[in-house]
């Protein structure tokens, strides 16, 4: 689309000092909603580096006069989650132990439910897309009752498995969507031509389609990535003291009532929990917001 | 017989996929929708006794709160982004050079945990140390903001967190529609001599008919599945004065041993999404197949 304020051919011309300040206010306007979305991460950074004496007695705003990286050991090895004072360190690992293989096991799924569903239809294999894609939409509060009996029968209750297991089925609807979009613009002649030439579905896979997959695979596993990490609902749910996420233990550090209220440590365990995901947006934001994108306007 | 093999071996990879949400999606569904018309407490019970547990949960005064607040939180929350996202993407798209940074700005609350925006705005609006002390320390001695813990106004810190978190979303989905708009059609209206508002208003916004509608639709879908944010923000209250359904539903599971209580809020959880994307997939769907 073409700018406006700017363009020269506009019919309306006005002065040119009334358009380069109408560009400096535009400008201005958006530097001041970056300061809003930037705010609290700004105060969450300089409190979690500042002492509790100079929380108290300073301002929510100011820089730290004095830098001091404790309230970050504390957070990683020291909070007190519940009686538990191991700090985040653990659960963070715990976080680790459930994302990985969640994230591969509902990717590689959800790639050959996407082939299938693209190039190898057959009778009523549009229904169980639509079936799938319904599955993405469910509030999830409507599955836990029956999942925390079902995870009881199976010995998984309370399990980094079990959360594994949960977090692999409920994320097939995305992961199978994403990969079905990409995979239907892949053209049905190429796999005609390469089953005349004795391919079978697995080679197909295998040798066309999966060396074409890495933009839509990076887009998935962002997606996934950071729909498991930041998860709470599941985690809060059907885990243990041990087993928990991250967001469940911060939630429990920040909500802790023993002791003295330190925020200095509740906001650096706040960035601990939310660096992984930060990290993935700022290295690879192109395909986070695909992936966004791709998760919200549907079909 | 490995022809057989070769037909039927896309159905068996497929199979272990839709089996996993037939069971964990419409069984669960089903069972959940049992137990709603049932007497559990404690335990399930799966003898059918009607609506009774429907019947408790709309005389209950906390559900009630908890259906208000989804209602104020969703209208405000969806408004707000919506219209926050749209300036956003109207004023990033006049050829702004530092546009690939602010865009960036605008929408990294996205990835964060909503326990992550919750600890940092609980922080922030705390009425002892937050925005209400900075404001005083300016002079402004008398100013108050002590939303986060009035049971009047609590609901509304919910909301501006969730703003906060939301809206730069919508912006991206806004300026990915304002990029898609046919250039020709601008260009001529340009020609033509028609102002730039009234190019916004009459062409390029109503364009964008179904970018509302889909931002409309995951908003909505944000509002109700809200969780994480209100329990790490307000934990419910005070007192209930924060819960929305999924928090009532999580404490009458999991804090006050009340299945046919949380199966039955579950379901009318469900039943509001329902109203809301039914219609829509069923649109998109039908369109993808003609």
């Amino acid at each position: 689309m073409t700018d406006f304020i700017s363009n020269p051919d506009a019919k309306h011309k006005s002065g040119k000092a009334t358009k380069i300040a109408l560009r400096w206010f535009l400008l201005l306007l958006l530097l001041i909603f970056a300061l809003y979305y930037l705010m609290p991460l700004f105060v969450m950074v300089t409190t979690s580096l500042k002492s509790l004496e100079e929380i108290r007695t300073g301002s929510l705003v100011a820089l730290p006069r004095e830098v001091t990286f404790d309230a970050w050991k504390t957070a990683w090895s020291g909070a007190c989650t519940g009686i538990q004072c191991q700090g985040l360190q653990p659960y963070f690992w715990n976080s680790i132990l459930i994302a990985v293989p969640a994230v591969f096991l509902s990717t590689l799924f959800g790639a050959m439910n996407g082939y299938i569903i693209a190039h190898w239809k057959f009778k009523g294999a549009n229904l169980i897309f639509s079936m799938m894609l319904f599955g993405c939409f469910i509030p999830f509060q409507v599955v836990i009752l029956p999942m925390a009996r079902v995870l009881g029968m199976m010995g998984l209750a309370g399990s980094i498995q079990g959360l594994i297991f949960v977090h692999v089925i409920y994320g097939l609807g995305f992961t199978t969507l994403f990969f079905r979009n990409y995979y239907v613009s892949i053209p049905g002649e190429l796999v005609k031509a390469a089953k005349v030439d004795g391919a079978g579905f697995f080679r197909i896979f295998w040798s066309i389609f999966l060396p074409l997959s890495l933009p839509i695979i990076v887009v998935t596993v962002i997606w996934q990535f950071t729909q498991i990490w930041n998860d709470f609902l599941f985690g809060v749910s059907f885990s243990q003291a041990g087993t928990q996420p991250i967001t469940v233990a911060l939630n429990n550090i920040v909500n802790s009532t023993t002791g003295v209220k330190e925020y200095n440590v509740d906001m650096a365990a706040a960035i601990i929990a939310a660096l992984p995901t930060l990290f993935v947006y700022v290295v690879a934001g192109k395909y986070f917001i695909r992936g966004l994108t791709a998760g919200s306007v549907k079909g | 017989m490995s022809d057989w093999l070769e037909r039927h071996v896309p159905k068996m990879v497929l199979a272990p996929s839709f089996a996993a949400i037939l069971l964990f999606v419409y069984g669960f569904i089903a069972w959940t929708g049992w137990i709603s018309f049932t007497k559990s407490r404690l335990l399930p019970k799966y003898e059918i006794i009607g609506t009774l547990q429907y019947e408790r949960l709309f005389i209950s005064p906390r559900w009630d709160t908890a259906l208000n607040n989804l209602f104020i939180f969703g209208a405000l929350f969806i408004i707000i982004s919506m219209i926050l996202g749209l300036i956003l993407a109207i004023m990033l798209d006049q050829k702004i050079r530092t546009e690939g940074v602010l865009r960036t700005i605008y929408l990294y609350p996205m990835a964060l945990s909503m326990i992550v925006t919750g600890t940092a705005w609980k922080w922030i609006l705390n009425p002892g140390l937050g925005i209400e002390s900075v404001v005083r320390g300016w002079g402004y001695e008398s100013f108050s903001f002590d939303w986060l813990v009035n049971p009047e106004y609590a609901i509304y810190t919910v909301v501006i967190a969730g703003v906060w978190q939301a809206s730069g979303f919508v912006m991206a989905l806004f300026l990915a529609g304002l990029r898609s708009v046919d250039e020709e059609i601008i260009k001529a209206a340009q020609v033509d001599g028609i102002p730039t508002s009234r190019i916004y208003s009459a062409i390029i916004i109503p364009s964008m008919a179904p970018i509302f509608l889909s931002s409309f639709i995951v908003l909505a879908h944000l509002a109700i599945k809200s969780f994480d944010l209100v329990i790490a923000l307000t934990g419910g209250g005070p007192g209930y004065a924060t819960d929305l359904p999924a928090t009532y539903m999580y404490t009458m599971a999991f804090s006050r041993g009340d299945i046919g209580q949380a199966a039955s809020s579950a379901m009318v959880m469900m039943l509001v999404v329902f109203a809301i994307v039914v219609p829509y997939l069923y649109s998109e769907l039908r369109a993808k197949n003609d």
